[in-house]
């Protein structure tokens, strides 16, 4: 199990991107993540992934302090962060170099198909798409299997249609192996349709917000009125969390600028 | 989503355009030798200061028939690639050492920036009372002229490789070693290849120097000893080959180096 526990970031420049985040994540689940901008999402993210280190709390994957990038957690950026020197097929076996030739190959080549990509092993990253280039990114961390994969927007820079597609795409890859999910993004919908469990977030400094359970089944109807439902708690949540004068508890109380600024 | 997708299997250029495009570029110097001769067979100038053509390639082969040519190209090749290697090493070591290491920077890179400053030649003098007037001290400021363009391409590219990419390397938790192989050499690879051949320039600057300021051997002697005793065929040929090699060995860096490039995604792959 994931646990963070009271976590705060306050980067040398004095600014306090977090403070006092707690989340216990069980194996398997998916989090989403939302919050406006600069409210310490990618932070979290960077904490949990061990690339940066809390200053205040602790973060621990089954039981082991998590203070450098840990074997068992993987993370995809924003931006593929493909390895230009490398073709698709080393890129997504960058993590195996340890492992025999063999073994690598044919675990590439798996990955490689189960993300589409088979027939772009050979190819270099720049003649991807930006959505193929993403996808190659989450065959990289996918074939080291994680127990925790970590996702910073993964989707954000690709049009709608690509959007959906790699997410029913992302929720058929962790149904492979089931790793624990936690997935920041700006997207409600892109919350509502991958999470078990939305944390929304309130900035400066970031804090836990609300959080909101959707427990519908798999997969969803984007259609469906459960799921209208759950988009509207989140949006309404997000949008009290940007309104500095309510507090946490009066309700319903909404603000009537808040929708169009949250992001 | 798996459409299948032609893969990279580049378009052959036609015959035609391949050698058509860099032959556009010889137009204007062929042209202009052509117009020459011409004008000098013709009896409107005589030749004598700027030789035409046929009496530089008569010059030419005149000292490769002797195995003059060859021996003075020789010395000359020698020089630049003693110079070259001493100076590459050396950049190569000190950029990589201030690129990677504040500390290492802030020690040296004033001093290097300070000795940068002092035009080359002005060594000259100091290298030959050291050094003596023999190959010791022509190499050596070969040497010193490599290094500097080397050290900064080095030290720059280290510095400005994308910290992006270096946390992907922290992520797959790369050790420091693993993390030069894997992540930062390639990463610094073009910056590097242009910095050798920005370096390489400067070496065959720095043997005419070199060898104009006293040898008796070696493309720069030629250049000396055309001008002493009146011979500018001489001097227009040396300055030729110096030309010739200087492309040959810059074109067979830039050959040496492109099967480790062929990933870059550059605006003009032409
Ligand atoms: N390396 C850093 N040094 C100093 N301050 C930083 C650094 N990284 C982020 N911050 C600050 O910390 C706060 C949180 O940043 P963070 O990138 O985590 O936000 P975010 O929620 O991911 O925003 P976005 O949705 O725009 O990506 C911001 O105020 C930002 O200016
Ligand atoms: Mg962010």
């Amino acid at each position: 199990m994931l646990k963070i526990d009271h976590i705060g970031k306050t980067y040398p420049n004095a600014v306090r991107a977090l403070d006092g985040i707690s989340l216990d994540v069980e194996p398997g689940e998916i989090v989403a993540v939302v919050g406006g901008s600069g409210c310490g999402k990618s932070t979290l993210l960077r904490l949990v992934s061990g690339l940066d280190n809390p200053t205040q709390g602790n973060v621990a994957l089954d039981g082991d302090a998590i203070t450098s990038p840990h074997e068992k957690i993987g993370i995809v950026f924003q931006e593929p962060r493909l390895l230009p020197w490398l073709t698709v097929a080393q890129n997504v076996g960058f993590g195996l170099a340890d492992r025999p030739k063999a073994e690598r190959a044919e675990r590439v080549a798996r990955q490689l198909d189960r993300v589409g990509l088979a027939e772009k092993a050979n190819v270099w990253p720049r003649e991807l798409s930006g959505g193929q280039a993403q996808r190659v990114a989450l065959a990289r961390a996918l074939v080291m299997r994680p127990e925790v994969l970590l996702l910073d927007e993964p989707f954000s820079a690709l049009d709608a249609f690509t959007r959906v597609d790699l997410q029913d795409h992302l929720l058929d890859l962790w149904a492979d192996t089931r790793p624990t999910l936690i997935v920041v993004t700006h997207d409600v919908d892109e919350a509502i349709v991958l999470a078990d469990r939305v944390m929304v977030m309130r900035p400066a400094p970031g804090r836990v917000f609300a959080e909101i359970e959707v427990d519908l089944v798999r997969p969803r109807d984007r259609q469906s009125a459960a799921y209208d439902f759950a988009k509207r708690r989140v949006m309404a949540a997000l949008d009290r969390s940007l309104d500095k004068k309510i507090t946490i508890d009066d309700g319903e109380t909404r603000s009537e600028h808040g929708a169009a600024m949250w992001w | 989503m798996s459409l299948a997708e032609p893969t990279v299997a580049a378009r052959a250029p036609r015959p035609l355009a391949r050698y058509a495009r860099p032959a556009l570029g010889l137009i204007l110097p062929v042209g202009l030798a052509a117009a020459w001769e011409i004008a000098v067979r013709m009896g409107l100038s005589d030749g004598r200061l700027v030789p035409p053509p046929s009496r530089i390639w008569a010059t030419l082969t005149e000292l490769a028939a002797t195995g003059e040519l060859q021996r003075h190209v020789a010395v000359t090749v020698g020089r630049v690639a003693a110079g070259f290697a001493f100076g590459v090493a050396a950049g190569t070591l000190a950029g990589a050492l201030t690129g990677y290491s504040a500390f290492v920077r802030r020690l040296i890179d004033p001093s290097l920036q300070a000795l940068r400053a002092i035009p080359s030649l002005a060594w000259v003098p100091l290298f030959i009372l050291w050094l003596g007037i023999f190959e010791s001290s022509k190499v050596t400021l070969i040497a010193v002229g490599v290094f500097f363009p080397v050290y900064l391409g080095v030290m720059g590219a280290v510095l400005s490789v994308d910290r992006k990419i270096v946390e992907v390397g922290r992520v797959f938790r790369l050790s420091g070693a693993q993390m030069v192989r894997r992540i930062l050499l390639p990463a610094v690879l073009p910056a590097y290849v242009i910095a050798l051949r920005q370096g390489l320039g400067l070496g065959w600057m720095f043997v005419v120097a070199a060898e104009l300021l006293g040898a008796s051997e070696g493309l720069g002697y030629l250049l000396v000893d055309g001008q002493q005793l009146g011979k500018p065929a001489q001097i227009v040929a040396a300055i030729v080959v110096f030309a010739v090699i200087g492309k040959i060995t810059d074109w067979l860096l830039v050959a040496a180096t492109a099967p480790f490039l062929r990933w870059e995604d550059r605006y003009a792959r032409a």
